[in-house]
C-alpha cells in the first residue's frame, strides 16, 4: 500500500511533465494536422536553458530560491518560444500545402539539427545540475522503514502544471488568441475570410506549445539535476503517445494522457522492469493507435475524398 | 534606382538579427563547461556576436537582391564571403558559415541581375530542377553502365584498404537505400524504423553463426527470411494506420527491438554486443585466414597469390556489390509487374485503389516484407563485415540516414540514391575535419530539401507507364 502511494506520487509528477509537453503535440496536430517532431528537442532546449539559468545564477552569487525558480522559468519560456518560433517559421511554414509527408520529414530534420546544434555548442557531456528545492514531507511509514516522500518538488510540479493548465484553458477558452486558434483548427480558409490571420494563429500556437515544453524543461532539470542533448527524443515520444492516446487534438485530453503514461511507466518500473520501461511506452503508443486511433477523449476521424 | 533598402525589408533585417540574438545569446553566448566545483560557464560573447553580425550581412544581401538594389546587395555578400578570410573569428564553424553564407548570397545577387531583377521562387526553382531531373533520368541507363563500370574495377585500380572501406559503406547503404525505397518511394509508406531490420538480419546472422555452426552462405537466405518475418509482425498491426500515425509507430518499433537488443542480455549479450562474428568464407571453398583453423585451404594458396588481408576486403566489396545489384534488379522489375504498378497508385491515392478492388493489405505486407529482406541482407553482411555488433550500430539516426537519403535522391529514383548516398555518406568522408558538423548538415539539409524540393532532387513526376507514350501510341517509355 505504502509502496503503491509512493508510486502513484511519482507516476504523477512524471505525468504532469509528459501532460505539459504533451500539449504542444496536441495543439499543434489539431491546428495543422501535423506531428512536430522537433517538440521534444524544444523541450530539451528549456531544460539546457534552465541549466544555463541556474548555474550562472549560481555563479553570480545566488538569489532567494523562489526568486531564482521564477527567474529560470521566464527566460527559458522567452528563449525556448523563440526556437518554437523560429522552427515553425523555418521548417514547417514553406510547406503548408506540399505532399502530406513534407512536413513530417523536415520536423526529422529539425530535430536531429536542434539535437546536434546543442551537442556542438554546449558539449556532449551529461549537465548536473546541484539541487534547487530539496526536502519534503514524510506522509507515513511502514513498519519495515519504508517512508512515503511528497518531495516539495513534486508538489512543485503539479502545482504549477495544474496551474498552468487552468490559464491555458481560460486562454484557449475566453480570449481572442483562443478563439482564432479554434476557428483556424476548424477551417482555416473560413478562419482567413472572417479576418483571422491564419499565420500569426499558427506561430502563436508554436510559441505556447514551446513555452510550456520550457516548463517541463525546467522542472525536469530541477527534479533530475542531470541534462543531456538526447533527452528530447524518448520524452517527445512518450507525450507523443500521451497526446495520442488521450485524443489528439484535445488538450484535456494530453493531460489525462500525460498522466496515464507517466503512472504507466511509474506503476511498470516499480513492479515489472525497470528496463523494458520504455518499450511499455512505446507498446502503449502502438496499441493505442491500433486499438482507439482517436484516443479517450477524441472522435474518431472521418475520411473525405 | 533606389540605394536604400524599403523600410519593410529594413525591418526584416533588423527583425531576423533579433531573433538571431535570442536564439544564440543563452545557448552559444553562456557555454555550461566541467569545473572542478560543479558547472562553470564559459563566455563566448565574441561568437555570438559576429554570427549575429554575419546572419544580418547575409540577410541584408538576400533582401537587396529581393528588392534589385544592387549596390548593396553585392557588397554585403562580398563582405561576408571576405570576412571568412580576413575577420577575427572565433571558431572554424564562423568561417564556414561566412565563406558558405557569403558564396551563396553572392550566388543569389548574380542571379537575380541575369535574371532581371526577378525574384527566384520555388516555382521557378522546382521548375529548374525538373529538367535538370529529367535529363539525368533520360540519361539513366548510360550513367548506369558507367557507373557500373567503375565500380567493378576500382578494387584493381584502388587496391587500397580506405578506398575499399568507404566503398563498402557506400555500397552498404545504397543497398540499405533501395530496399527502403520500396516501402517509402514506391508503396509511399513513411517508414522510421528500417533499422529494425537491419538489426534483425544483423543478429540472425550473428546468433545463427555462432550458435549453430552455419556459414555465410546458409545464413545469409535465413536472415532475409527472419526480417521478412519482422517486416510481417510489424506489417500486420500498423497497415490499418495513416500516413503519419503509421511513421511514429514504424518508430517505436524500431525503438523496441533496439531496447529488447540492450536488455535481452543472455542472447544478444546486451549492450555488450557479439564480438567475433565469423567472417565469411571464400563461397564455402576457401578461407581468407593465412593459416586456416578449419579443414577449407587458404584462399592465397589455392590461387596461388601472395598472403594480403586485402583479398578479404576486396571479396567483401564484391559481395556487397552482388547484393546491391539484386536489390537493384529486383526493385526495377518489381516495379514494372503488376504489384509494383499497384503500389504507385496506393502511393498516389488509396482510396482510388480501394475503390479499383485492390486489396491495401496485402500490397502493404509485401512491401514490407520485401523490403525488410533486402535490410535483413543488408544487416548480415554488416555483421560479417565488421565481426562485431551491438545495438549502439541500430539507433534512430540510422533509420532516420537511411530515410533522408531515399528522400533526398528523390523518391523512387534508383538513381537518385546512388547520388544521394554520395553526398550523405561519401561527402563526410572526404572532409573529414568536419565530422563535427556532419549532423547538423545533415539536419539542415533535410530541412532545405524538403523546404525547396519537398519531392526530392532527382524526382519528376514521370508515370512508369503511359498510354501514349513518348515516341507513339501505346509505346512503354
Amino acid at each position: 500500500m505504502e509502496y503503491f502511494l509512493q508510486q502513484l506520487i511519482n507516476g504523477l509528477s512524471l505525468g504532469s511533465i509528459y501532460g505539459l509537453i504533451a500539449i504542444g503535440y496536441t495543439m499543434v496536430y489539431g491546428i495543422i494536422g501535423m506531428i512536430n517532431f522537433a517538440h521534444g528537442d524544444i523541450y530539451m532546449i528549456g531544460a539546457f536553458l534552465a541549466v544555463i539559468g541556474f548555474t550562472a545564477i549560481g555563479l553570480v552569487g545566488g538569489l532567494w530560491t523562489p526568486l531564482a525558480v521564477a527567474l529560470v522559468l521566464i527566460i527559458a519560456m522567452v528563449f525556448t518560444a523563440a526556437y518554437g518560433w523560429v522552427v515553425e517559421r523555418f521548417a514547417y511554414r514553406p510547406l503548408r500545402g506540399s505532399f502530406r509527408l513534407a512536413p513530417l520529414i523536415s520536423a526529422i530534420g529539425m530535430s536531429i539539427l536542434l539535437q546536434n546544434y546543442v551537442q556542438l555548442v554546449q558539449g556532449a557531456r551529461v549537465k548536473p545540475i546541484s539541487p534547487v528545492v530539496q526536502g519534503g514531507f514524510e506522509l507515513m511509514e511502514r513498519d519495515d522503514g519504508f517512508t512515503v516522500n511528497l518531495s516539495y518538488m513534486q508538489i512543485i510540479i503539479i502545482v504549477l502544471t495544474l496551474v498552468l493548465m487552468i490559464v491555458f484553458a481560460t486562454l484557449i477558452a475566453r480570449t481572442a488568441l483562443g478563439r482564432s486558434q479554434r476557428a483556424c483548427e476548424q477551417d482555416k480558409t473560413m478562419a482567413a475570410l472572417v479576418g483571422i490571420n491564419v499565420d500569426r494563429t499558427i506561430s502563436l500556437t508554436f510559441v505556447i506549445g514551446a513555452a510550456l515544453a520550457a516548463v517541463a524543461g525546467v522542472m525536469v532539470t530541477m527534479y533530475y539535476g542531470v541534462v543531456d542533448f538526447y533527452i528530447g527524443f524518448l520524452a517527445g515520444v512518450k507525450a507523443f503517445t500521451a497526446a495520442v492516446l488521450g485524443g489528439i487534438g484535445s488538450l484535456p485530453g494530453a493531460m489525462i494522457g500525460g498522466i496515464l503514461i507517466g503512472l504507466i511507466e511509474a506503476f511498470w518500473a516499480a513492479y515489472f522492469s525497470a528496463e523494458y520501461k520504455d518499450v511499455a511506452a512505446f507498446s502503449i503508443l502502438v496499441l493505442a493507435l491500433i486499438f482507439r486511433p482517436y484516443g479517450i477523449l477524441g472522435r474518431p476521424e472521418v475520411e473525405k475524398v | 534606382m533606389s540605394w536604400r533598402l524599403s523600410h519593410d525589408g529594413l525591418r526584416e533585417v533588423l527583425m531576423v538579427m533579433m531573433v538571431a540574438m535570442l536564439l544564440l545569446l543563452p545557448m552559444v553566448g553562456l557555454r555550461t563547461v566541467d569545473s572542478s566545483s560543479g558547472l562553470g560557464i564559459d563566455l563566448h560573447i565574441a561568437a555570438v556576436f559576429w554570427a549575429v553580425l554575419l546572419i544580418g550581412l547575409g540577410k541584408k544581401s538576400l533582401v537587396a537582391a529581393r528588392e534589385n538594389i544592387p549596390v548593396i546587395a553585392y557588397p554585403a555578400a562580398c563582405v561576408m564571403l571576405l570576412s571568412g578570410f580576413l575577420a577575427p573569428l572565433p571558431t572554424g564553424f564562423l568561417e564556414f558559415f561566412a565563406l558558405a553564407g557569403g558564396f551563396i548570397c553572392l550566388t543569389n545577387a548574380i542571379l537575380m541581375t541575369l535574371r532581371g531583377g526577378r525574384p527566384i521562387s520555388k516555382n521557378s526553382f522546382g521548375e529548374g530542377m525538373d529538367v535538370v531531373a529529367t535529363k539525368i533520368q533520360a540519361a539513366t541507363p548510360q550513367v548506369a553502365w558507367v557507373m557500373f563500370a567503375i565500380v567493378v574495377a576500382l578494387p584493381f585500380v584502388f587496391p587500397d584498404r580506405y578506398v575499399l572501406d568507404v566503398s563498402i559503406l557506400i555500397l552498404t547503404y545504397i543497398m540499405l537505400g533501395w530496399g527502403l525505397n520500396i516501402i517509402v518511394g514506391l508503396a509511399g509508406l513513411l517508414d522510421l524504423g528500417y533499422v529494425a531490420f537491419y538489426a534483425v538480419g544483423a543478429y540472425s546472422y550473428a546468433l545463427l553463426a555462432i550458435n549453430f555452426d552455419l556459414s555465410f552462405w546458409v545464413c545469409l537466405p535465413l536472415a532475409g527470411i527472419l526480417a521478412a518475418f519482422g517486416g510481417l509482425l510489424l506489417g500486420f498491426p500498423v497497415l490499418r494506420l495513416r500516413g503519419d500515425y503509421f511513421a511514429i509507430v514504424t518508430l517505436g518499433f524500431g525503438e523496441i527491438i533496439r531496447v529488447v537488443l540492450i536488455n535481452w542480455y543472455q542472447v544478444t549479450g546486451g549492450p555488450d554486443g557479439i564480438n567475433s562474428v565469423p567472417r565469411p568464407s571464400f563461397f564455402g571453398l576457401a578461407e581468407f585466414t593465412r593459416r586456416p583453423s578449419g579443414d577449407l585451404p587458404a584462399f592465397h594458396e589455392m590461387f596461388g597469390l601472395d598472403y594480403s588481408s586485402i583479398h578479404r576486403i576486396i571479396f567483401l566489396y564484391y559481395l556487397i556489390l552482388v547484393l546491391a545489384l539484386v536489390v537493384n534488379f529486383l526493385s526495377v522489375r518489381l516495379r514494372k509487374m503488376p504489384i509494383g504498378r499497384a503500389w504507385e497508385a496506393m502511393r498516389e491515392d488509396e482510396i482510388a485503389c480501394k475503390s479499383l478492388g485492390l486489396n491495401r493489405t496485402n500490397l502493404k505486407l509485401m512491401a514490407f516484407m520485401i523490403s525488410a529482406t533486402f535490410g535483413g541482407f543488408a544487416g548480415a553482411f554488416f555483421a560479417t563485415k565488421q565481426g562485431f555488433i551491438s545495438p549502439e550500430s541500430f539507433t534512430f539516426i540510422e533509420s532516420a540516414i537511411i530515410l533522408a537519403i531515399v528522400v533526398l535522391g528523390g523518391m523512387g529514383s534508383q538513381l537518385g540514391i546512388v547520388i544521394a548516398t554520395l553526398l550523405v555518406i561519401g561527402l563526410p568522408e572526404i572532409f573529414r575535419d568536419l565530422e563535427l558538423y556532419r549532423m547538423l548538415t545533415f539536419g539542415i539539409g533535410m530541412v532545405l530539401v524538403m523546404v525547396w524540393r519537398p519531392r526530392g532532387l532527382l524526382a519528376v513526376r514521370e508515370p512508369s507507364i503511359r498510354l501514349h507514350g513518348l515516341h507513339g501510341k501505346g509505346a512503354k517509355s
